[in-house]
């Protein structure tokens, strides 16, 4: 599988850009404001003190006058501490002020005019207001003019900036937190899906029912639809494999009967030890079919398990009985002692589990030994653990011994399928338990296999 | 005892900074340091009184040597105006300081001490106050005997109205054509107080005597040349005060309104010891926050004796202050002030 990157954190990184570049925005947009608001509030003690100047212009014999008044420049340093400038012209002539100051631009008597202008080395802002007053011959046009330095404003407005921009600091950072959980969120459903799939069991192949979002649905309904493609494509080779493990058994029986018949009635020691074979053979290959029925079984009832209240101890002496005359063949002695243990399951499955671990151990027995079955409680567990006295497990690990067709390291005498501990794990794991494999403990090697299950 | 060790310089018409213009000295003097440097300082403020100054300054800094010229308040803002040479410049008249520092003939300078100014006492860290001092009335007792000592402007009015041939030529003031502390004093009281043009027209009709300085009324005030002396700096006449035995000196701090200046200090922009001016400015505006009275010749920024409780903030430094300065206004006002002062 290739690895691209995460949605969860491509969809961060897409939405951290969106509040970065959103960020950005609202800090040009704001600094942008606060540097017109700060100007506009110049710009109005500006004009006030323009007019209150003008509004002192009159006409005294023949000659223009006015007084400037100490509210007009004392409101000039009330918002900030900027150098002031102004000056009066009636005409072309300069009334008062300061002669070199830049001139303002035409406007309409009346209108107050804002400029920006270069004075003595620094920026300043002057306002101006023309008015017509009649003095002498005619009317003369009268321009008051009050400059400023910009520091005010400028720190005004860089201090409001500066503000914006650790706002939209914080904004990105808040933006960013809330950017993850979002797409922590949104990708929920699909984890939650991801869990479920990835907490089933190897075989647990039903289709998901859980409720998912409507965009999550094609890919549900495309993976419930695989699941059951290879359900049913499984069913099919178990269906296949238990039709020809039955059809073989039938004629292997009639080849056994006819080939105990021939043993009976056979003359020479070759020819019996030579039958003999034949039927070891065909009991092994009935064995095998019989044990790959088992599978199949344990396949197809596992998929929709029982769940009825059973006792363990009740299980295993039916076994018990049930192998006995296997066993008394080889002068094996199987001794149970047991204890009542409440289990819920499926009744043949785990009689299944217990024949096949039993058969095994039988199997690998030396002849007049002891295999004994000892049901214990411990916990929420109960616990069936058949010791024999043969060769043992070997040391392989669980994994490696219930795997399928595989076979111990220490069986190339014994003939066998290697199916017997696979069907038992799979049983006891269908049931929430599990088999546990171990070295006999007292001395004398052989093997101890533990049929693990939860009490009910 | 005081000038001990100090060179005494030599007065003459013309000092070496102000080599260019011809600049009207009232009194000159070297304090020599042991290093090359000179803080040259052009000032108002009397010799006498800002001595201790220059004393404490050499404690801090012994290599600077200081230059004290004294001036006129309105010749000193000529002179900068002119480009002099000075590397400190100290005035009483707050309007033309302020105005040199608006029109940029100041430079600016920056400091922990001047940070630590309030802000009425500082504009655009390009000039900074150093003391706040009342405006007062100083009058001789012995004039006054048998009458109720006035508290207000309206009380004084009437004693001078009442008594016209008491006070007739014993009524003194600053000549605010000439003086730039008595002209911000007078324009500050046209614009807070309606008796001041009354006040003018009673004192224009004794025939009153007009001053440069208050140095001078407070002389005649304590030789008893003068009855009343309107509008003198309240610091001159503590200190006079104090060494008047006669005991006939006595201040009036009007009740009604009162004026409080601020002696300030700018950098010129033609300063070349920018270092040892702002150690200087540095002592002063350290001196001006002090909290205890000290043995200082002018009162600190904060000083509020039970005289000064008057409630009367110091002027505002601010352009209001340019505004009295236009020629016209000035023109205005000043022949406004004629009519009332010269009745006869």
């Amino acid at each position: 599988m290739i690895e691209t990157r995460s949605i969860g954190k491509r969809l961060t990184l897409l939405l951290a850009g969106v509040a970065a570049l959103l960020s950005v925005l609202s800090w040009g947009m704001v600094t942008g404001l606060a540097r017109e608001g700060a100007q506009r509030t110049q710009d109005n003690v500006l004009a006030a003190s323009v007019t209150t100047i003008a509004e002192t212009l009159r006409s005294e014999q023949g000659e223009v006058r006015l007084e400037l008044p100490y509210a007009a420049f004392a409101m000039l340093g009330a918002i900030s501490e900027d150098r002031v400038f102004y000056r009066v012209t009636a005409g072309d002539e300069i009334l008062t002020g300061y002669d070199d100051l830049p001139a303002a631009s035409p406007a309409r008597p009346g209108q107050v005019v804002f400029d920006i202008a270069d004075y003595r080395g620094v920026a300043i802002r002057m306002a101006s207001i023309a008015r017509l007053v009649l003095a002498g011959e005619g009317p003369v046009l009268v321009t008051v003019t009050v400059g400023q330095t910009r520091d005010g404003a400028g720190a005004i407005a860089a201090e409001l900036s500066w503000l914006a921009a650790i706002l939209a600091v914080v904004f990105f950072l808040v933006a960013v937190a809330l950017s993850a959980l979002v797409a922590r969120t949104s990708l929920r459903p699909l984890n939650e899906i991801a869990a479920a799939m990835s907490r089933r069991g190897p075989s647990d192949l039903r289709p998901l029912s859980r409720p998912a979002p409507a965009d999550l649905a094609p890919l549900l309904s495309a993976l419930n639809r695989l699941m059951d493609r290879l359900r049913q494509s499984i069913r099919r080779s178990e269906d296949f494999i238990a039709e020809a493990a039955h059809r073989v058994r039938t004629p292997l029986a009639t080849v056994r009967a006819q080939a105990e018949i021939a043993l009976r009635s056979a003359k020479g020691d070759t020819e019996k030890e030579r039958l003999r074979r034949i039927i070891r053979a065909v009991d092994e290959s009935s064995r095998s079919a019989g044990q790959l029925l088992d599978h199949a079984t344990v396949a197809y009832r596992t998929e929709d398990l029982a769940h009825d209240p059973l006792d363990l101890a009740d299980l295993a002496a039916r076994t018990v009985a049930a192998m006995e005359p296997t066993a008394s063949m080889r002068d094996i002695l199987l001794k149970l002692e047991t204890e009542p243990a409440r289990i819920a399951g499926d009744a043949i499955l785990i009689e299944n589990a217990i024949r096949n671990v039993l058969d095994n151990a039988i199997k690998y027995s030396p002849e007049e030994t002891t295999v004994s079955l000892r049901i214990t409680s411990a916990g929420d567990e109960a616990r069936l653990t058949v010791r024999d006295q043969g060769p043992g497990l070997g040391d392989e690990p669980v994994e490696a011994l219930t795997e399928r067709f595989r076979r111990g390291q220490n069986t190339e005498s014994i003939v066998g399928s290697g199916l017997g501990l696979t069907i038992a794990a799979d049983v006891l794991r269908a049931h929430g338990g599990r088999l546990e494999l171990g070295g006999n403990k007292n001395g004398r090697g052989g093997a101890c296999v533990s049929l693990v299950l939860p009490l009910a | 005892m005081r000038i001990l060790g100090l060179a005494l310089g030599v007065i003459c018409g013309i000092v070496q900074g102000a080599a260019a213009f011809a600049i009207e000295i009232e009194d000159h003097r070297h304090y020599a340091g042991t290093g090359e440097r000179v803080l040259r300082i052009v000032s108002t403020t009397d010799l006498n009184v800002f001595e201790p100054y220059v004393t404490a300054f050499q404690g801090l800094r012994p290599d600077v040597s200081v230059d004290y010229t004294v001036v006129s308040s309105s010749e000193l803002h000529r002179a900068m105006r002119a480009g002099a040479a000075f590397d400190l410049a100290m005035s009483s008249a707050m309007d033309l300081q302020f105005q040199l520092a608006n029109d940029g003939f100041s430079r600016p300078y920056r400091s922990a001490a001047t940070e630590a100014l309030p802000d009425w006492a500082r504009w655009r860290d390009l000039i900074f106050a150093f003391t706040t001092e009342p405006a007062v009335v100083v009058i001789n007792s012995a004039r006054f005997e048998g009458l109720e000592l006035p508290a207000t402007r309206q009380e004084l009015i009437a004693v001078l109205r009442d008594n016209p041939e008491r006070f007739s030529g014993a009524v003194g003031t600053y000549d605010v054509r000439d003086s730039g502390l008595g002209y911000l004093f007078a324009t500050q009281e046209d614009r807070s107080s309606d008796a001041y043009w009354r006040l003018n027209e009673v004192m224009g009709r004794l025939g009153p005597r007009l001053y440069c300085c208050s140095s001078q009324m407070i002389d005649d005030v304590a030789q008893g040349r003068l009855a009343v002396a309107y509008n003198v700096l309240g610091s001159y006449a503590d200190d006079r005060l104090a060494e008047d035995r006669s005991g006939r000196m006595q201040i009036l701090r009007m009740q009604d309104f009162s004026n409080v200046m601020l002696r300030t200090v700018i950098v010129p922009a033609t300063a070349e010891e920018i270092d040892a001016a702002g150690a200087m400015i540095d002592m002063l505006a350290g001196l001006g926050l002090r909290s205890q009275a000290g043995d200082w010749p002018l009162p600190a920024l904060s000083q509020t004796g039970p005289r000064e409780s008057s409630g009367f903030g110091p002027i505002r430094l601010g352009p209001g202050l340019m505004a009295y300065l236009d020629p016209l206004n000035r023109r205005a006002f000043l022949s406004e002030w004629e009519n009332a002062m010269e009745q006869r």
